[in-house]
């Protein structure tokens, strides 16, 4: 039995036809054809497909699409500018380095951007537990705090 | 060679733009039209006879398409060895061995379907321990080999073995000796992006096949040898890659699921996706393989090493991949890391019911070094002797030829070891016994290509638009690493024009000349090598075009200065300093005279060459594009396991602290320092990028990974139960480029792809044994065997 949601999905409404069984993933990727969002694993151990629901980073992987109704929904495609213009978090990842193969990427920045939105002036440490449930299997996460730390920065400016 | 404009310099990756705003295409998000999705059957028993398999009901449940086991297609072997075959009709030998495939129209259904398939096993006896599989009367994993000859043992015919010198004689000449064993576990290469791949034939049955393989042309190769099997012969095929998330070894086989994958295809003439859920991707991809060392070593009284014996026992698991293959590059550490002058290896690959295993990051190297500098330290010890200053007395200098006829060119290996002592404070924080202890390893590994196959070579096409764009076709892959960036860098630097200018299209064996591959940390260092020689051709085609059109272009433009300005008196110039491309330089879009880089005439931005002496007319019109294959000069080994097979080796060392809490066995890591001999560092922040990641990977080996294999199954394919490390465990790493540049290299470059993640678990082992005195010689290193050590000692 299909049921129909209301929500805000980057900034825009959007009134879709679900499955109750259906996860937000789902949604997103099959449905909506945002496929930014990644399954790294499809069980909530490695942050690939970590989105941003009312201002708090969770994975979209266990998330039930119908608890979703009236809320505001942030996914990687909605974090430029709508002139492409990349966010500071997206700018700081290029250039240094915080993305390699870039398969967790998409989950880092949702996570960095959850924690930046809150506190503008995070420590290393709280960077750190920030994105604890991102898995990287590239980078050794040096320079995606770096690239964390570059943008808040550039945001304070 | 300095005034390098874009070489040495932090390029930001733009080039991968795509994957910080989620528009990039991994296989995931590869579509075709009417795509259907494969899902995998395994088996059940770690060894069994399948008495049968009903796909009836599996086959009408809507929306499958196809459902196939051995008996629906042809029953041809594959693989390294040729041991086994795409679906396994009678034996199963793993609890990963393919048993039956089925289609459909989604995902969700094909994952039902293989619910509804019915096998009937009879067990058998199965072997797991590699030791027990080595006896003369262990049940045998194979009766036959790939030619149906019966086989009388599960020993693999490898030819891995190796000697030079005496070692018999070297040992009663040492003053000391020391032996010991170490073993390392099977490592999942944990890629964030699981494995998967779409296979879609035309209506000729020619192939198009999208994987993430980091070989592409040989897993075309493979391909086709399976399809002539199959009864395609000279059917075309084009292997393209999507982009890839993460590699670590795990593309360098053409695995089973892709062949099924192409058979699923074939059976319903409908372009099919399979794509790894994270469990299979624990249970039913190759890892790195377990190993067993047995290790001994001998250095005189002034601690000159004398020998080194190595015996090494791999578990093969039940069939052969190139996991079989990694004693080639265990010899590097083992015949070649320090000056040892007597030198045995042997390494026996044995089959049993376990898993099999594939290549990672650092192939053999990790395990060996694991073995090889653990004994380092012991050996230091019982010289009496600082085992920093062990490793200086016995490093490797440029020019040495090593036991197995490596040629070093640059070895900055004592300014790696030295530049960690100074960094981790060894002097001040060394022999403390107080639970707190550093050590250090240091490694080599081939950084200048390394010849597996007949070519080392790799193929680059470059052309340059008539707007200024420069097209790049590279027959390599990118898996992560940062090539669209690094290569753009050196194309830019050599072509004249800047990395924005260069756009790199990689990963398609219909476009790019044959490559080897990207692996074996070679990619920087070959493809870079052929990419400064085409942009050097096409540099010369350009400035040959300029030869003839700046001084047409000075020509017009002074007269059309004398139609407005009557008054006007042209300069007298010289133009014979441009009337040879020899004369002239191009670098950053600006061509202009050796003899007067500034000249205010002839000083011409590289698009009017290009937008005047391309499109001309009739007969005049040029295109400005070069190809170059270039094949470096290394050697394959000889049946001795001898040969110069990359042209330049890197060195590193990596030092740790660590504090060991003796109430938990818990070990944290309170600094790593890593240094690198890079050659040149054609990026500096990826090149960190680099050792920053394997390192990262060298400390899971230490002290976190496994994958837990139990009577042959794995019992930990999840990300809760197989530890890898996340930002949380906070451990500061340091990550030093120590730059020596290699004759050999682009620019100076060596590789780096690998090198990290080396020497850092033995590292941590032996500053274990600095904080606690205890050797923890089972890798990886878990609490709970750091206080059995501590309690066996008494502590
Ligand atoms: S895919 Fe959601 S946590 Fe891994
Ligand atoms: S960049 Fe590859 S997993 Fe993070």
């Amino acid at each position: 039995m299909k049921k129909e949601i209301t929500f805000t999905l980057n900034n825009e409404e959007v009134i879709v036809e679900v499955d109750p069984k259906w996860t937000l993933i789902h949604l997103l990727r099959e449905v909506l054809e945002l496929t930014g969002t990644k399954e790294g694993c499809g069980v909530g151990e490695c942050g690939a497909c970590t989105v941003i629901v009312d201002g708090e980073a969770v994975n979209s992987c266990l998330y039930p699409v119908m608890e979703v109704e009236g809320k505001t929904v942030a996914t990687i495609e909605g974090v430029a500018l709508p002139d492409g213009t990349l966010h500071p978090i997206q700018q700081a990842f290029i250039e240094n380095n915080g993305v390699q193969c870039g398969y967790c990427t998409s989950g880092m920045i949702m996570s960095a951007k959850a924690l930046l939105d809150k506190k503008s002036d995070p420590t290393e440490d709280e960077i750190r537990t920030g994105i604890s449930g991102n898995i990287c299997r590239c980078t050794g996460y040096v320079q995606i705090v770096e690239s964390i730390q570059l943008a808040a920065e550039r945001m304070k400016k | 060679m300095e005034n390098l404009l874009h070489v040495g310099k932090n390029v930001p990756r733009t080039a991968e733009i795509d994957k910080v705003t989620g528009h990039a295409v991994y296989i995931d998000e590869y579509k075709r039209p009417g795509m259907l999705y494969g899902k995998i059957l395994y088996s059940q028993y770690a060894h069994a006879r399948i008495k049968s398999i009903n796909t009836e009901k599996a086959k009408k449940l809507p929306g499958v398409r196809a459902v196939i086991t051995g008996y629906d297609i042809p029953d041809v072997r594959v693989g390294f060895l040729g041991d086994q075959t795409v679906l396994k009709r009678d034996i199963v030998r793993q609890f990963r061995d393919e048993v039956a495939a089925v289609a459909a129209i989604t995902p969700e259904i094909a994952e039902d379907a293989l619910k509804l398939i019915e096998v009937e096993y009879e067990p058998l006896p199965a072997i797991f321990d590699p030791i027990e599989a080595m006896k003369p009367d262990a049940a045998l994993v194979h009766e036959t080999d790939a030619r149906g000859r019966p086989l009388r043992s599960n020993i693999l015919p490898l030819p891995w073995k190796f000697s030079a010198g005496d070692v018999d004689k070297a040992r009663e000449e040492s003053t000391y000796v020391v032996k010991h064993d170490v073993t390392t576990p099977w490592i999942n290469q944990c890629c964030m992006g699981t494995s998967g791949c779409v296979a879609e034939f035309d209506s000729n049955n020619n192939l198009t096949y999208c994987a993430q393989t980091n070989v592409i042309f040989g897993a075309k190769q493979r391909i086709a040898t399976y399809l002539r099997n199959i009864g395609l012969k000279g059917k075309k095929i084009r292997v393209l890659n999507p982009v890839v998330g993460g590699s670590f070894g795990t593309k360098l086989d053409t695995d089973i699921y892709e062949f099924i994958c192409i058979q699923l295809a074939l059976k319903t003439r409908k372009p099919v996706k399979i794509r790894f859920t994270r469990e299979e991707e624990f249970a039913a991809l190759p890892p790195r393989q377990a190993s067993r060392f047995t290790i001994e070593q001998g250095c005189d009284k002034e601690g000159k090493l004398t020998f080194r014996k190595v015996d090494a026992i791999l578990d093969n698991g039940a069939y052969t991949s190139w996991g079989a293959t990694t004693p080639s590059v265990m010899m590097l550490p083992i015949s070649s890391m320090y000056r040892v002058p007597n030198v045995s290896f042997q390494a026996t690959c044995v089959y049993t019911n376990n898993i099999y295993s594939q290549a990672m990051r650092g192939y053999g190297n990790p395990q060996a070094a694991f073995a090889v500098e653990t004994s380092m330290d012991l050996l230091a010890e019982k010289a009496g002797i600082d085992p920093a200053e062990f490793r200086l007395i016995n490093r490797n200098h440029p020019g040495d030829v090593t036991p197995m006829g490596l040629k070093i060119t640059t070895c900055p290996l004592e300014e790696c070891i030295n530049t960690v002592k100074e960094k981790i404070k060894w002097d001040e924080k060394r022999g403390k016994k107080n639970g707190r202890g550093v050590g250090m390893a240091s490694l080599i590994h081939v950084a200048g290509g390394a010849r597996v196959y007949l070519s080392d070579g790799t193929g680059i096409r470059i052309k340059v638009n008539e707007d200024g764009e420069v097209d790049v076709l590279s027959g390599s892959t990118d898996q992560g690493q940062g090539s669209p960036t690094v290569i753009a860098q050196i194309i830019a630097e050599a072509t004249g024009f800047r990395p924005e200018d260069v756009n790199i299209v990689f990963g398609d064996t219909a476009l790019g000349l044959w490559d080897a591959g990207t692996h074996a940390s070679r990619h920087t260092f070959v493809a870079g090598n052929a990419a400064v020689r085409a942009g050097e051709l096409i540099k010369r085609q350009i400035l040959e075009l300029a030869v003839q059109h700046i001084p047409k272009l000075v020509k017009r433009s002074l007269k059309q200065q004398q139609k407005k300005n009557p008054d006007f008196v042209p300069p007298e110039l010289d133009y014979t300093l441009i009337d040879s491309p020899d004369k002239l330089e191009l670098k950053d879009r600006m061509i202009y005279p050796r003899e007067a880089p500034d000249h205010p005439y002839f000083k011409t931005e590289v698009g009017k060459i290009l937008t005047s002496g391309l499109h001309v007319g009739v007969g005049e019109s040029k295109a400005v594009a070069a190809e170059v294959f270039w094949d470096p000069p290394t050697q394959m080994l000889n049946a001795e396991m001898k040969g110069n097979y990359s042209c330049t080796y890197a060195f590193g060392t990596a030092g740790v602290e660590v504090e060991v809490d003796k109430q938990t066995g818990e070990v944290k890591i309170l600094k790593l320092v890593s240094a690198h001999d890079v050659g040149r560092a054609i990026n500096p922040t990826l090149v960190k990028g680099q050792i920053y990641g394997a390192a990262y990977i060298g400390i899971g080996y230490g002290l976190t990974e496994r994958v837990q294999v139990v009577d042959g199954k794995v019992v930990n394919a999840n990300f809760r139960d197989y530890k890898i490390l996340t930002a949380n465990d906070n451990i500061p790493v340091e990550a030093v480029i120590i730059e020596d540049p290699d004759p050999a290299g682009p620019y100076g470059a060596k590789g780096i792809g690998e090198p990290g993640l080396v020497p850092t678990a033995p590292a941590i082992a032996n500053a274990i044994y600095d904080a606690v005195g205890v050797w923890i010689k089972d890798l990886p290193i878990t609490p709970e065997k750091v206080l059995a050590a501590l309690k066996a000692q008494g502590q």
